[in-house]
């Protein structure tokens, strides 16, 4: 018995006990280095995001602010614009040699003074028809030789082309005749007519590309009507003779609207002419500049605050709900944002009924095996394929073989031109859909598992079918995650550009994917996309110092949409989650 | 040595035996160790010389494996007794059952004690010679038992006994696990539930089942109890209302929650979520009432509460209960069954049960001395 009994013997050491433990172990024995270690990476963490963020947004936000005019009368030329910024910089020998013995002097002397450093700002001068460049270095040494001055009626011109204007008015002309030659009754004249002629020009740029649009369409559509008959039954057929002549008709009535259009343009335009300012620039050169071009303008340095904040909401309101014109560097971009919006929404009612119903199927249906957590490997693995990858699938699959497939189908009147057999918003946010795949899958798989087994157990001890018990008790539990899915994946998808690039994000898109011609939706178009907004302005625009602010704007504005998706999407969630039991009474 | 002592001793020893056995035997299974195995077979060899009637029992039993199971053994009394007639002390009582519970988790078969009380009640529910695996490890062993209709059944043993896969036999819940298999037979009112052309919603929509752990739906208190009606089809609100008040009264919880039907019924204490969970149970009229251990995660207050609802649904439903709460059973229960590994032990009324146990197994039980 006593054997049975007695206690494993353990094994107990007799030597004594090692206290001069090693220090790696003595750290870990106290609480405070993994107290720093992991509080010390979540500041370095936030430190970056919120380092990213808080210069996203002081400079998206500072873009608009209107500056003072400066004018630096140089020794060797004249400079007026807008400070944009200052560096240091270390000027070559070469150059300093061949510079006038005052100036030199000077740059030495500052470069005494700053071990060889020297500073020097860039000034935003506009006037690109006459300098051919937007932006000039100015060196503190030159301003110190020259004359500083903020002139009291510097003008700010902001055009519909060539970019920003700087000058001094010198008369406002009415049919060639100065009516006013002072620069405050310039300014008092230039108010009084400026709305009246911009108005004109926007009943111009409506009547070009609503009324002309519609009228190219509708021609356009009659003779895609006449080539398909055409195609169908041959140039002989009856049916074609007499819907050639129709077409005839039609063509000769819209002909005739055109031409009227067309007048009522020109006449708009020939009152437009007779408006111009004449201005001075700071090396004395006058310019006429008609006022249909001008799309704002304001005597920088007379602006107090409250007229400054006119001029930045003016352009904030102008960059939200505008055109871009001057390659993307001035105006909105209000079709990128529109575009980006309806393609995530494309993508989310592409995404979520798939996504969700194949997590159903795996995590509820699928008997648990080998073949399942392939499948699951597999959809993680989908997660780490570079989207460029999708882009390239989206390409080949979507836009060439679903779409070449459609145009041969029921487009072929058109062919050779592409309709969806091209990049467009649809194959985008299909190929959106299919990278965001796997966050929706996942995420759902992961709400469905939490779901207490118990709860299914009781729907099912009530004789519920297993369909009946998804659809009553397992989804409405698990929407709130599903929906964290869903957000996670409209993040995901509205900030992602490069698969966008290859199947139908432009740079500049003539028309928006929604507009007032049937069926409403062209799902075919190609679309403009803020984030491939932000690459072509960073990247591929000739006038980079122009598009570098509208860089941070357009991705501040990026930004925020998808917080206010997100927002939306958390805002629907908590509502979803109060209502959820009384969904179905 | 004092009577006490010498309990305390066998009991002890027999214990001992016990779990060594089974540690052995589940040992043998793994290594075919023929070193543990002579280790055990000499421990009960000194245990049987020590005890000569566990040797013949265990002899007889093992005598005996293929004795048909649906004959309930009616000369209990006589086996227990001792052979040649003379009567067991309380000591050596104790220390046959004890051995035979070794016998037991050593897999030996073993013939249920039945009283002739509950085979003269009208049956409700037939369990026949039903047995159970999970995978390859067997969880119920031949069990035969009827549930009377309109009593309550209160089904005791220790943790892991298998009186939970018992009762989610009888609607199949078991159904949900993977790799379950079945043999014999469970028939609710005279159909067996296994029957291949029965719809297994059909039999849970007759048994209703309340859980160990409440489990509300994440719905209004008004849509949890209407749900069995809901999923059936039945629209016309009126009907349900006249049911989820009538179920609702049935489980004791009208008063509470009258006012506020609409109100989540998570938002409910954990005593209401359960009655709750009745409620539920109770809706669409089922046959019998399974609970699963109903009182386990709740207070006492709560647990009173559920008792009496318990005796006030006795003779409406038919109700079978499983606890491992001996008093709770005492108090709730008509008829007891003891489970012991997955056997039937002893089952009778329940007076029977808690004072006069036929076996020396179910009364070490009932008196807390094992499991």
């Amino acid at each position: 018995m006593t054997q049975v009994l007695s206690p494993r013997k353990t094994q107990i050491s007799r030597e004594p006990p090692d206290f001069r433990d090693s220090p790696a172990r003595l750290l870990s024995a106290y609480a405070e280095p993994s107290l720093w270690l992991t509080g010390g990476a979540l500041v370095i963490a936030l430190a970056m995001m919120f380092g990213l963020l808080a210069l996203i947004l002081v400079e998206g936000t500072r873009t608009f602010w209107p500056l003072r005019v400066v004018r630096w009368e140089l020794p060797e030329r004249v400079v007026m614009g807008e400070i944009t910024r200052s560096e240091w910089f270390r000027p070559d020998s070469q150059s300093i040699q061949n510079m006038p013995p005052e100036l030199r002097k000077a740059f030495q002397e500052s470069l005494e003074k700053h071990n060889g450093w020297v500073l020097r700002y860039l000034v935003r001068t506009g006037n690109y028809e006459l300098t051919n460049e937007h932006f000039r270095w100015v060196s503190d040494p030159e301003i110190r030789l020259g004359k500083t001055t903020w002139p009291e009626w510097a003008l700010v011109l902001e055009r519909v082309a060539w970019g920003r204007f700087y000058g001094l008015p010198v008369a406002f002309l009415i049919d060639g005749k100065p009516q006013a030659t002072t620069a405050p009754e310039i300014w008092d004249t230039f108010l009084r007519w400026h709305p009246e002629v911009r108005r004109r020009f926007r009943t111009i740029r409506r009547l070009e590309t609503r009324v002309l649009g519609d009228i190219n369409h509708d021609l356009e559509t009659a003779r895609l009507r006449l080539r398909s008959v055409e195609m169908q039954e041959g140039k002989q057929s009856p049916r074609y003779r007499r819907l050639e002549e129709e077409v005839a008709q039609a063509e000769k009535e819209l002909h005739a609207r055109y031409e009227s259009v067309r007048q009522e343009i020109e006449q708009l335009r020939a009152e437009n002419a007779r408006y111009t300012l004449r201005l001075k620039t700071a090396d004395g050169q006058e310019k006429d500049i008609a006022l249909a071009d001008i799309v704002r303008a304001y005597p920088a340095n007379q602006l107090d605050l409250a007229g400054r904040c006119r001029v930045y909401l003016s352009r904030v309101w102008e960059f939200l709900t505008d055109e871009p014109r001057e390659a993307n560097t001035e105006g909105g971009i209000f079709p990128a944002i529109f575009g980006t919006a309806f393609l995530t929404l494309l993508m989310t009612m592409a995404v979520v009924p798939l996504g969700v119903l194949a997590a159903l199927y795996l995590r509820e249906y699928a008997k648990r095996g080998v073949l399942v957590s392939g499948l699951r490997i597999a959809i993680n693995n989908l997660a780490g394929v570079p989207s460029i990858v999708f882009g390239v699938f989206g390409l080949g699959f979507f836009c060439y073989l679903v779409g070449g497939s459609i145009d041969s189908v029921f487009f072929r009147a058109r062919l050779p031109n592409p309709t969806f057999g091209t990049g467009g918003i649809l194959w985008a946010s299909l190929t959106l859909a299919l990278l965001t795949l796997p966050v929706v899958i996942v995420a759902t798989e992961e709400a469905l598992a939490a779901v207490p087994r118990s709860v299914r157990e009781g729907s099912y001890a009530c004789g519920a079918t297993r369909w009946q018990t998804l659809r009553r008790v397992v989804l409405p539990q698990a929407f709130p995650g599903i929906l964290t899915g869903t957000i996670l994946a409209m993040a995901r998808g509205a900030g992602e550009v490069a698969p966008l690039m290859l199947t139908g994000a432009v740079k500049l898109a003539p028309e928006l994917p929604i507009d007032h011609r049937f069926p409403y939706v062209h799902l075919q178009r190609s679309f403009m996309h803020l984030g491939f907004h932000i690459y072509d302005l960073g990247f591929q625009s000739p006038n980079s110092e122009a598009a570098k602010p509208m860089v941070f704007s357009t991705t501040l504005v990026l930004i925020l949409l998808i917080l206010a998706l997100n927002l939306w999407a958390f805002a629907l969630r908590a509502r979803l989650r109060r209502a959820s039991h009384v969904l179905h009474i | 040595m004092t009577r006490d002592g010498f309990t305390k001793m066998s009991y002890l020893r027999a214990f001992v035996a016990m779990n060594l056995d089974r540690k052995c035997g589940v040992l043998r299974k793994k290594k075919e160790s023929k070193q543990s195995q002579s280790t055990t077979d000499s421990f009960i060899e000194r245990m049987s010389s020590m005890d000569p009637h566990s040797a013949s029992s265990s002899a007889e039993s093992t005598s005996t494996p293929g004795s048909p199971p649906g004959k309930v053994r009616q000369s209990s009394a006589q086996t227990n007794g001792s052979r040649d007639g003379s009567p067991l002390s309380f000591e050596e009582s104790l220390l046959h059952g004890a051995s035979r519970l070794a016998a037991i988790a050593r897999g030996e078969p073993f013939e249920s004690e039945i009283h002739p009380q509950v085979l003269a009640e009208p049956a409700v529910l037939e369990i026949e010679h039903f047995s159970l695996w999970y995978g390859k490890k067997q969880t119920l062993f031949d069990i035969c038992m009827n549930i009377p209709r309109g009593k309550v059944t209160a089904i005791i043993g220790p943790s892991g006994c298998g009186k939970s896969t018992l009762i989610r036999c009888v609607n199949r819940m078991n159904d949900l696990i993977d790799d379950v298999r079945t043999e014999g037979d469970i028939r609710l009112d005279g159909v067996s539930v296994f029957h291949p052309a029965v719809d297994v919603t059909q039999i849970r929509k007759r048994a209703g089942m309340v859980f160990q752990k409440p489990n509300p739906f994440p719905m209004s208190i008004f849509e949890n109890v209407v749900y069995r009606l809901r999923i059936q089809g039945i629209r016309n609100r009126q009907y349900l209302q006249e049911q989820c008040e009538r179920c609702l009264r049935a489980a004791a919880l009208w008063d509470e929650v009258k006012d506020h039907l609409n109100q989540n019924a998570l938002q409910l204490s954990g005593g209401q979520q359960q009655r709750l969970c009745i409620a539920r149970a109770l809706a669409g009229s089922p046959e019998v009432l399974l609970l699963d251990e109903p009182c386990s995660a709740l207070d006492p207050i709560a647990t009173n509460k559920i008792e009496d609802l318990i005796r006030e649904l006795a003779g409406e439903y038919t109700v079978v209960i499983v606890t491992h709460n001996m008093q709770q059973a005492a108090r709730v229960s008509d008829y007891t069954a003891l489970l012991y590994l997955g056997r039937l032990i002893e089952y009778g009324p329940t007076p029977n049960i808690f004072s006069a146990p036929r076996l020396p197994e179910t009364e070490a039980y009932v008196t807390g001395r094992f499991g």
